[in-house]
């Protein structure tokens, strides 16, 4: 990783220069304390980590390890205490928060544990919010047909073409996962971030979305980074990490 | 976009929303309604303060009068001509009326106005009031039916009925003087010249011999007992009747202690050196403004009687006395302009120049700051449902945060997150007003028959017509006041919105998913 004497001036060039240039994401020297009062409880502690483009990246660890922690590090949804996210070698974790908000939506897919549908959506308008959130009230109705024909696609790609108007809460947790991953594609991510995807699964549901996964994977090239504590699924993604009490333990090669 | 579509599905979901659009909508009607009804009161009663009086009015300040009325009507003429529709003049004079009820003699104190019924007529609604003109009505009935026709000009001839009833009462009490003088024959004892009946002295009137000895031209009193005397009254009717209500039935009736065709005594003093006189009047009308202030103080006289009694006509140009030219304007916006070039025109000092308004100042004012103090209080209620609208914000933040973390992680932005909540306040204030400005108005419109439901629910009357003299609930929709009550309401529904939408706004994203 980053060489320790390292002129100050050129930190950055060199940082991102040191990562292979192929790198689509980076976070380097991650640290995050949460407080509780006085307490200070520390989850990560100095975390390096990259995705390559194209890559299917698991991170392992026990509850507690900080793997979520760094998941929503990397995706915005949190600001490290220390250390940078870099995105294609910008950093990017700095940025107003109007501009975070805009890479969340555009570079970024989520895909949770629970799901976090919109209870009072219907699928197609859970799945076409994002682009609801990008596009202006007017501009989303100039293309409101377009945007509805997407989500549809993705809807039919992850086989729920059946369930287009029904709410969340008559789905099926294995429908309501992926519908979620519909709606994390139907922006056109670059990045595809997940936290226990499979976690609330069911293990023949769990193994069908690990499918989708990989076939998003392979098929379209879509980076992915997965947070899992089943080692078993971790093996699947052609890199994994293991973190433990908030450092990064162990590189394991492709499975 | 999603703001919308969240805004319109949290507004469809969210029934705990439907107690603060309740408790808007409540706030709205309440509002609408008391100030309908407020503002139905209130012009009623300026309706009712105007009443007999005309749109501006130049007094004398001393009670002896101007001599020369046709010089200062052609001096008002030729200010402020092109602005009168109307012009009369009159005479007024404190003084007292008594008349016998019950075996007893009633004396109360009025202000006493002679008027000329038909230019009196044109300056004010005059005929209006005068109860021979209407149906007599009491609660629904109908007591009696308008005995004069509503095109008949004004004046002073009695009724048919009131002259039936005047002679059979003159029939009535010179057969009781027979029968006394009868008994008293038949005692041995002599007559004695004074044993006149107490009111009915319309043979021979005292006043008028006293008159004649003054040198004052008066008619000789009629001979006819149906002809009324030559003093002739219009009488508030709060003088001489009241309201009692009927042990039978329950009913509000009205008593008379003097009706029209009866004799009444006037007392009063003369102009210059101040010198008491009475004389005898027939009532040959009763009037109701619906003002108890003037019901029940005014009575007028025929004009020139007045000033004969008053000895307000000079003895040799003939020359009548008035104490106020009363005007009438084409347009009631230029009394402000009229009474300056009126009191510029006449010698200050003398005269007092007035509108109704200013001459009623205080009464008007006394009915604005009600109604405005009223709406502060009422402007409380719509902020206590604001309170409620900040409370059920911050339930439903709190119940929504994982779908605000959501939200967020999609890439929604804190104004974003933020204007969901205040665009939910405000489709809240909108709808909550919406159905308070309809329920609002369905109640001022039916508003009698919902005061007549629960008088027959709760057994009590909700508007006695005792205390007000209105027989209905009056009620004026103004439809500014609808609009900026529902504005207001909309405006508090979003202020409350306010506080709940920045913390939705201020919710970190990760804080926010945590939250299972």
């Amino acid at each position: 990783m980053s060489d320790p004497v390292v002129d100050e001036s050129c930190e950055t060039i060199l940082l991102s220069s040191a990562m292979p240039p192929h790198a689509q994401l980076v976070a380097t020297g991650i640290d995050k304390a949460y407080r509780k009062g006085d307490h200070q409880v520390p989850v990560l502690r100095g975390v390096d980590i990259s995705i390559d483009r194209g890559e299917f990246l698991s991170i392992v660890g026990q509850s507690g390890s900080g793997k979520s922690t760094l998941l929503h590090l990397m995706g915005l949804l949190d600001a490290p205490d220390l250390g940078e996210v870099l995105l294609d070698g910008q950093r990017i974790d700095d940025l107003p928060a109007r501009t975070r908000d805009q890479i969340r939506n555009r570079v970024f897919g989520f895909v949770f544990q629970f799901y976090h549908l919109m209870p009072e959506l219907t699928l197609v308008e859970n799945v076409v919010l994002p682009l609801m959130i990008r596009h202006s009230i007017w501009s989303y109705w100039k293309n409101c047909r377009s945007h509805i024909d997407r989500a549809k696609q993705l809807i039919d790609r992850v086989g729920l073409s059946h369930r287009l108007t029904h709410k969340p809460s008559e789905l099926s947790g294995g429908e309501m996962q992926r519908a979620a991953i519909a709606r994390a594609l139907v922006s056109q991510p670059q990045i595809l971030l997940a936290d226990e995807p499979t976690g609330n699964l069911d293990e023949k549901t769990g193994r069908e979305i690990m499918d989708l996964l990989k076939r998003l994977n392979t098929e379209e090239q879509l980076s992915i980074v997965m947070v899992t504590h089943d080692a078993q699924l971790a093996r699947e993604a052609t890199r994994t990490v293991r973190l433990t009490a908030g450092r990064v333990e162990a590189l394991a090669g492709a499975a | 976009m999603y703001k919308l579509l969240l805004c319109q599905k949290y507004l469809r979901t969210r029934y705990i929303a439907l107690a603060s659009i309740i408790s808007v909508m409540l706030g709205v009607a309440t509002m609408i309604v008391v100030n309908s009804v407020m503002a139905g009161f209130s012009s009623e009663m300026r309706d009712r303060i105007k009443g007999l009086l005309s749109d501006v009015v130049i007094e004398t300040n001393g009670y002896d009068g101007e001599k020369n009325p046709d010089a200062h009507a052609a001096l008002v003429k030729k200010v402020v001509g092109e602005h009168i529709a109307g012009m009369t003049t009159t005479v007024e004079i404190y003084g007292m009326i008594s008349f016998e009820y019950a075996g007893q003699w009633i004396t109360r104190p009025v202000t006493l106005i002679g008027i000329d019924p038909q230019s009196k007529a044109e300056v004010g609604p005059l005929v209006d009031y005068l109860q021979s003109y209407r149906q007599e009505k009491e609660g629904d009935e109908v007591v009696r039916e308008a005995e004069r026709q509503a095109n008949e000009p004004p004046g002073w001839s009695l009724t048919s009925s009131a002259r039936n009833y005047r002679r059979d009462r003159a029939a009535q009490e010179a057969f009781f003087r027979e029968q006394r003088l009868h008994d008293q024959r038949q005692r041995g004892a002599a007559v004695p010249e004074n044993r006149k009946p107490a009111v009915d002295d319309s043979v021979v009137d005292p006043f008028a011999m006293e008159a004649q000895a003054n040198g004052a031209a008066v008619p000789p009193a009629p001979v006819d007992p149906t002809e009324p005397l030559p003093g002739k009254l219009y009488i508030g009717a709060g003088l001489i009747s009241f309201p009692f209500e009927d042990a039978e039935t329950g009913k509000i009736r009205t008593q008379w202690m003097v009706r029209t065709g009866d004799d009444v005594k006037i007392s009063t003093v003369t102009a210059g050196t101040p010198q008491p006189v009475y004389f005898n009047a027939t009532v040959v009308d009763t009037f109701k403004s619906g003002m108890s202030e003037y019901d029940s103080s005014l009575v007028f006289c025929n004009l020139e009687y007045l000033q004969q009694v008053r000895g307000m006509v000079h003895p040799t140009t003939g020359e009548r006395a008035i104490t106020s030219i009363q005007l009438k304007l084409k347009d009631f916006r230029s009394a402000g302009e009229v009474v300056d070039k009126l009191r510029a025109a006449f010698p200050p000092g003398l005269y007092t120049i007035r509108t109704w308004e200013q001459k009623q100042g205080p009464l008007l004012a006394a009915v604005d700051v009600e109604s405005s103090i009223l709406n502060v209080l009422l402007f409380l209620i719509i902020t206590v449902a604001g309170f409620g609208i900040l409370a059920i914000f911050f339930m439903i933040v709190v119940e929504k945060t994982r779908d605000i973390g959501v939200l967020k992680a999609l890439g929604a932005s804190s104004t974003g997150v933020m204007s969901i909540f205040l665009l939910y306040g405000l489709s809240l204030g909108v709808v909550g007003s919406g159905g308070g400005v309809a329920c609002g108005l369905l109640f001022v419109r039916y508003i009698n028959q919902i005061e007549l439901v629960i008088t027959y629910i709760t057994g009590r009357k909700v508007f006695d017509e005792r205390i007000y003299y209105f027989p209905e609930i009056p009620t004026y929709i103004d439809p500014w006041m609808v609009v900026s009550v529902a504005l207001g309401a909309m405006g508090i529904a979003v202020l409350a919105s306010i506080l709940p939408a920045r913390r939705a706004a201020r919710l970190q994203p990760v804080q926010a998913l945590r939250s299972e």
